[in-house]
């Protein structure tokens, strides 16, 4: 790759060309360390931009995706896009999607997956059920009208992993006396991230956002471990079993230690746990008369 | 495939863009909003939900002449300032874009032409075109060649006006609400059992009751803020259970106890299996049964309510027929008797010992039961039997009219009960249960309404599904459909609806807020003031009466349907309408008009209005239609109204109301309000005052069902029978329709909610995943449902709330663009004419 | 010096002005066709190519992938997939046979841009340049292939304009442009050809393909060659002429060899003597000044 020029004399030529390649390298070096300062400003996902399934974690994706835009093409929803050079915090090129405006729509053949010429997104995913784009967290109990406890649920209605990513978990709504609440509960080990229920929800500012997982994620300290959850693993105690207990009682009186504790039987005989049958009356008027029910 | 998707997703980031840009409050106003001033400025009154019959209240807040702001109202005793998700949204159904402002009419070459395009037209020129075509049909035909289609989500005032308008001036009997399509059932179940309409009990028996059954009812979605008191009992209360049976596992069974899937029309079977278990255990309460119930049988193999031209119509033995006999105990015992755990079973598809759960549950007497259904129950094409099969339940157990023992129909609409069913908007009802076919109602409502003996048809009018027909084969020729969406909501639309209204000699006018698809088949659209655009009064599921005041002025020249109502029956001269012989009874009506007659007859016009409508509080309100009319139209014919239920000489006892003006001040009170107390359960000694009056020797706490003669409730035996279409092997599928939780009816309001139409966008299919893969289809894919009548396309729907079990699909019916009634089949049920939408049969391919 | 703003004016007067402006013709129906074949996809809805230069698919079968930025995707530790080695594979074939260089001048949008500042520069007179080595681009390549395994990302995506332009003529634009205005800017105000001709790596990365490469431009009657400079100025490697035109003493051959000739076939466009033509590298022979069809006598003038 020499250039063919006129040539200057010899010693002039040469320190000539010293010094243009001494300038080209420094220059190239210099902007490279800028290039390379630049690029780190995109290690990581911004809040509200997600990848497409089965993507690489953040920063290895950036390094694998080659930024085709094939996997916008293949989306049927075209909910993707790519990152332009005024995102600040993208890799210019790659791929991402706002689950407030164009959730993933979590198509069973996963079609924008199946071409991807790298590894950012990973071909090996056969079941959308399995991927993370993300993390729905309910952000805002304050503003979540189902907190409130009026009747929404429409994250848990429009979840695709019905049932697993979010629950509902009923409680009683002690404000009104006679209302339950219906609280939306996001489970890490089902969300896919789709971002479905962020589009849906209803408030003006969703109260329910997905994030990418590393900022919807606490980690447990390394070295703690749940007991109930490892016993389960194991299908038993991890250490030796207890032994059987016995206990000094009245007659009539029976101890449960695992269970339910003091065990005092009526004179009829029935075991008697610690609340009545009901709360109420026989007779429906003692109950009609009570405050909160009945107004005249 | 991938053009569609793509499609999809466009307009779905649309209307994304339009919740954004489309919020109610213009941006600056939400600034404003924390200012204290502008917040002060709100003017706050009480208002009730637009939507279902729960009878939520709400505050509404306007200001400058807009709602601005809403809230669940903190005091209401339904709801505690609930609201379930469209409840959130009240005030954006009024602010949809494509309000109408102006009556539209079908024009060509400057006239009306059944083949034009709808072009702007005054109110004059709508009514006098509307006027003339009426006038002819009347004329060729008379009275039955006219009719009117109204709603269980008509304010009472406006109900009560179209039966005097249609009954009193006009003559016809063709006046039915769309609660025919939602309540029918249970009115003729009411009827035939206690022989007076509407649930003994009251929404404290959620409170109240060990064990929950629904029936039917999708309790969770259709009735949210209910479920969630049930709900809320269900955690807070030890010991209680709940029961959840239906044709496909929806929200309710994430909370049931005992959860069934069954398969279509076996719940005939499994109600009478329950009562065997109760007779054969011994466990019926003998002294309850003695005092207070006759046994009787109700008529077999009565058809589906088709085309008598129907080779099923043609088979059924005793067509239609519902007149019941008298039997003994001991014949309703043996009558049950094949109904057997087994046979049940196998029948119905569920596992035995749920079954045996849930007889058990009815037959323990120490438990209280209160049982819940809906349209499972009453779009059924045997749904007064099967209501009627429930009360035997709980008349054998005497599980009734105390607090927690209560077998209560839910009412889908606002007023279904308050209007469709109290004022007398059926084709065979006065006001107050009063029928036509009765000489002595007739004549009290002609004596209340000032009219010559002989004014009221004897003979009931067409039921919505008839009307149809009778449209369809140009027997009827004008239909003024108001509020409510009949094209998108009745059955067999290609086949019946659909051509009935574009028949070139029928008119059809069309009353609504926004563009239906029934006003887009319609020659005539009348722009209408709805909700809160008025002053309105709404009666819900536990007999709940509840009023608001006019809040805001509706746009443009739209007008309340009371107004259309009283101002169209100037048009005509009792003359053209009456024969001269019943106008000689009453020759001082000559030269007057129906509205001279029947509204300003110096009873309804009784009360002056001031100008303004003042609250406690010193606020003023406007009030439209008094205004126009000059004296306080709504007072004036709720109080007259009241002469059916109030006044001591009133044929039917026990459904009195208060006066007018009390309504404006409580949330809301559940009648019979008698001296100014209101009735939580009805026929028990001590709760229900008319008790005593109707059996001054009833025991103190006894129940007496004064609606019977003797007293007595029936208990009413039928048999289990197939439904009108099942699957075979060309449609193999069952289709059952119904609503979801997001939307509203045909949607023509929630779908104009950008959020709540983001949240739930179209119809789909959903369909167990089996069966999807059977047909190589997958969540997402687009299937084409076809039926004998139709066919439409949905997106299918594996994994969403509703889990059909195999062979069983379900699609909503709010979306416009997937109009499932193209596949439905009108069969109904023959007593009660209420079309049967949970069962015909379909099949599904690829689309 | 008429010659020097319009080069291939005394062509275009003498033959026309489709035969000075045929290759460049080509050349530009190459591009266009090239963008449209992808823009065909999302503005039509007829779906022949996917993707953009980076990867692409076309009718669902047929990948092609840049080499270059594979690699820089094995530079940065990943392993691409199957359809990546077999698209970069095609592609890498493809480019050693006619020459890495003709991606610039065929294929590359950029070359849009950097050829109108050319122009514009001849057209204003605008003779200033700074002083920039042609070997520049090559620091720039080690550069692009060092910063993988350095960041751990393939960095110089992040502004390369060559993808940044052509990503966002089909994916939309977006604030690319300002890194096109700046190439722009660059070359007509900064340096002379300076994109293109000194700093672009991934031009400097398809001249390595052309090592070998057999279709080239061979200035066979060079010596009709009338000294005009028409082909000098219209170049946008003016350097890779010299030896071919005249080395005929000190030994070269006619065909164009440097690494760096675009192949874009301007020279014979703008020549008057039909000097040069497109050709391979194996028809080198040094002809003798007697060749019948040179006439001799014009070599010798030099």
């Amino acid at each position: 790759m020499t250039t063919q020029t006129d040539r200057p004399p010899r010693d002039a030529g040469r320190r000539q060309f010293l010094v243009d390649t001494l300038r080209s390298a420094c220059g190239v070096g210099l902007f490279g360390l800028g290039l390379g300062l630049f690029s780190g400003r995109a290690s990581s996902l911004p809040a509200m931009r997600l990848r497409p399934p089965g993507a690489l974690p953040e920063g290895e994706f950036e390094a694998a995706c080659i930024r085709c835009g094939l996997c916008v093409r293949d989306c049927p929803y075209d909910i993707l896009h790519l990152a332009d050079v005024a995102d600040q915090d993208l890799a210019t090129g790659t791929p991402y999607f706002i689950a407030r405006t164009d959730p993933c729509q979590m198509c069973e053949d996963i079609p924008c997956i199946q071409h991807c010429p790298t590894p950012a997104l990973d071909r090996g995913l056969d079941d959308i059920n399995e991927s993370r784009m993300g993390l729905a967290v309910l952000v805002d109990q304050e503003t979540c009208i189902a907190y409130l406890g009026l009747r929404c649920e429409v994250c848990f209605n429009i979840c695709p992993i019905r049932g697993e990513a979010i629950t509902l978990e009923y409680r009683h709504n002690p404000r009104s006396g006679k209302h339950a609440l219906f609280l939306p509960i996001v489970h890490s080990d089902a969300c896919t991230g789709c971002g479905l229920c962020e589009h849906a929800c209803i408030l003006d500012e969703a109260a329910i956002k997905v994030f990418p997982l590393k900022l919807a994620k606490g980690e447990l300290g390394k070295h703690y471990r749940l007991g109930w959850k490892e016993k389960a693993k194991h299908g038993g105690a991890l250490v030796t079993p207890d032994v059987e207990h016995h206990y000094n009682l009245p007659k009539g009186v029976e101890y449960d230690l695992q269970g339910k504790g003091l065990i005092i039987e009526d004179q009829a005989g029935k075991a008697k746990g610690g609340v009545p049958e009901t709360p109420f009356s026989s007779n429906p008027l003692d109950t009609l008369n009570n405050s909160s029910l009945g107004r005249p | 495939m991938k053009v569609t998707r793509r499609e999809f997703v466009k307009t779905q980031a649309a209307v994304a863009a339009a919740t954004v840009a489309g919020v109610t409050l213009p941006a600056s106003k939400t600034a404003l909003a924390a200012d204290d001033e502008w917040e002060k400025g709100i003017r706050w009154d009480k208002a009730a939900c637009r939507y279902c019959g729960t009878g939520c209240s709400v505050l509404v807040g306007v200001r400058d002449g807009r709602v601005v702001a809403s809230q669940g109202d903190p005091d209401a005793p339904v709801n505690k300032g609930l609201n379930c998700i469209k409840g959130y949204f009240l005030p954006k159904i009024l602010y949809g874009k494509d309000r109408l402002t102006q009556p539209l009419l079908r024009k060509k070459d400057g006239k009306y032409a059944k083949d034009g395009k709808f072009e702007p037209v005054s109110w004059d020129e709508a009514f006098d075109v509307m006027a003339d075509q009426w006038k002819q049909a009347l004329k060729k035909k008379g009275p039955t060649a006219v009719g009117m289609f109204g709603s269980g989500q008509w304010t009472l005032w406006e109900g009560y006006a179209a039966s005097k308008f249609i009954k009193g001036g006009l003559r016809s009997n063709n006046l039915d609400p769309n609660a025919r399509h939602c309540m029918a059932s249970a009115v003729g179940a009411f009827m035939r059992g206690f022989g007076a309409d509407e649930p003994m009990g009251c929404y404290d028996d959620l409170e109240m009751a060990d064990t929950f059954v629904l029936w039917g009812s999708n309790m969770a979605e259709m009735h949210p803020i209910l479920w969630s008191r049930l709900t809320d009992t269900r955690l807070t209360k030890p010991g209680c259970e709940v029961h959840v049976l239906s044709t496909y596992k929806h929200r309710c069974f994430e909370l049931a106890d005992n959860g069934m899937v069954f398969v279509p029309q076996t719940d005939l079977a499994i109600l009478n299996y329950i009562a065997n278990y109760i007779i054969q255990h011994k466990a019926y309460n003998k002294e309850f049964i003695e005092k207070h119930v006759n046994f009787t049988k109700t008529p077999t193999d009565i058809g589906y309510g088709l085309r008598p031209e129907d080779p099923r119509e043609k088979k059924a033995k005793n067509r239609a027929k519902g007149k019941l006999t008298k039997i003994s105990f001991e014949e309703y015992a043996k009558s049950v008797e094949p109904y057997t755990l087994d046979y049940v079973a196998k029948l119905s598809g569920v596992s035995k010992h749920k079954l045996e759960r849930l007889a058990k549950a009815y037959a323990d007497p120490k438990r209280k039961v209160s049982s819940y259904w809906t349209m499972g129950f009453n779009q059924h094409t045997r749904g007064v039997w099967v209501n009627g099969l429930l009360y035997n339940v709980h008349l054998l157990m005497g599980k009734i009219s105390e607090p927690g023992n209560s077998p209560f129909s839910l009412t889908g609409q606002p007023s279904a009960c308050g209007t469709a069913r109290e004022v007398g908007t059926f084709a065979h009802r006065l006001p107050s249960d009063l029928v036509v076919k009765k000489k002595a109602h007739r004549d009290y409502a002609e004596k209340v309404w000032k009219l010559p003996e002989g004014t009221i048809n004897p003979k009931p009018g067409f039921h919505a599904v008839l009307m149809m027909r009778k449209l369809h084969d140009g027997v009827m020729n004008c239909y003024w459909q108001m509020c409510n969406n009949n094209l998108q909501a009745a059955a067999n639309l290609n086949n019946e609806s659909y051509p009935g209204f574009r028949r070139p000699e029928n008119f059809i006018t069309v009353s609504d807020p926004y563009p239906t698809v029934s006003a887009q088949a319609a020659d005539l659209i009348l722009p209408t003031a709805m909700w809160i655009e008025k002053e309105g009064a709404y009666g819900n599921a536990e007999r709940r009466t509840q009023f608001w005041r006019e809040q805001v002025k509706g746009p443009g020249e739209s007008r309340s349907d009371l107004w259309q109502i009283l101002e169209f029956a100037k048009r005509f001269k009792v003359e053209e309408v009456w024969p001269a012989d019943l106008l000689a009874k009453k020759p001082e009506y000559q030269g007057k008009t129906l509205y001279d007659i029947l509204f300003e007859n110096g009873q309804v016009n009784r009360f002056p209005f001031e100008g303004k409508i003042m609250d406690e509080r010193g606020n003023a309100y406007d009030n439209h239609e008094s205004a126009h009319f000059g004296y306080y139209v709504q007072k004036g014919l709720f109080e007259e109204y009241r002469l059916f239920n109030a006044a001591p000489e009133a044929p039917k006892k026990g459904h009195d109301l208060a006066p007018f003006d009390m309504y404006h001040k409580a949330r809301g009170l559940r009648w019979p309000v008698v001296d100014g107390k209101e009735t939580l359960w009805r026929y028990r000694e001590g709760y229900d005052p008319y008790v005593k009056v109707k059996n001054p020797q009833v025991a103190a706490g006894d129940v007496y069902f004064y609606g019977k003669k003797d007293g007595r409730a029936n208990i009413i035996t039928a048999p289990y029978e197939p439904p009108a279409e099942s699957p075979d092997h060309e449609f193999d599928l069952w289709l059952c329709t119904g609503r979801v939780l997001e939307h509203w009816h045909s949607g023509s309001m929630t779908r104009r909610v950008p959020e709540l139409f983001r949240a739930v966008p179209y119809a789909p299919v959903f369909m167990n995943r089996k069966d999807a893969r059977k047909r190589r289809l997958r969540n997402g894919s687009l299937a084409k449902i076809q039926s004998r009548r139709g066919e439409i396309i949905c997106r299918v729907e594996t994994r969403g709330r509703n889990r059909p079990p195999e062979g069983l699909v379900f699609i909503p019916w709010f979306d416009a663009g997937r109009l499932v009634n193209k596949l439905t089949l009108d069969a109904t049920d023959p007593l009660s004419k209420e079309t049967d939408y949970k069962k015909c049969a379909v099949r599904i391919t690829k689309a | 010096m008429a010659a020097n703003t319009q080069p291939g004016r005394k062509k275009r007067e003498s033959r026309g002005w489709l035969a000075a402006n045929r290759w460049l013709l080509l050349r530009r129906l190459s591009q266009v066709g090239i963008l449209g074949l992808f823009l065909l996809g999302p503005l039509a809805g007829i779906w022949i190519v996917k993707g953009n230069l980076s990867s692409s698919l076309t009718l669902d079968t047929l990948p092609l992938t840049d080499p270059h930025l594979l690699l820089q995707v094995l530079a940065s530790g990943q392993i691409p997939e199957w359809s990546g080695w077999i698209g970069a594979g095609i592609v890498l074939l493809f480019y050693l046979l006619v020459g890495g260089r003709l991606f610039c001048s065929w294929v590359c949008p950029v070359n849009l841009v950097t050829d109108l500042a050319a122009w514009l520069r001849r057209r204003l007179g605008i003779r200033q340049s700074a002083n920039l080595s042609r070997n520049t681009r090559y620091w720039m390549l080690g550069l692009t292939l060092v910063l993988p395994p350095v960041t751990g990302t393939i960095a110089w995506e992040l502004i390369n304009p060559v993808s940044l332009f052509h990503r966002g003529i089909i994916f939309g634009m977006g604030l690319a442009w300002t890194v096109i205005l700046a190439v722009f800017l660059f070359d007509l105000l900064v340096s002379k050809r300076g994109w293109c001709g000194r700093l672009c790596p991934v031009g400097a990365f398809y001249s390595l393909l052309a090592w070998k490469s057999v279709w080239r431009v061979s200035a066979r009657r060079r010596q009709q060659c009338d000294d005009c400079m028409d082909c000098f100025n219209v170049c946008p490697e003016p350097h890779v002429i010299r030896p071919a035109l005249k080395g005929e003493g000190k030994g070269f051959g006619p065909v164009i060899l440097d690494i760096n000739c675009t192949n874009c076939g301007r020279c014979i466009d703008v020549c008057d003597q039909d000097v040069f033509e497109f050709s391979t590298r194996f028809k080198n022979r040094i002809e003798s000044a007697g060749d019948p069809v040179t006439e001799g006598g014009k070599a010798s003038s030099s």
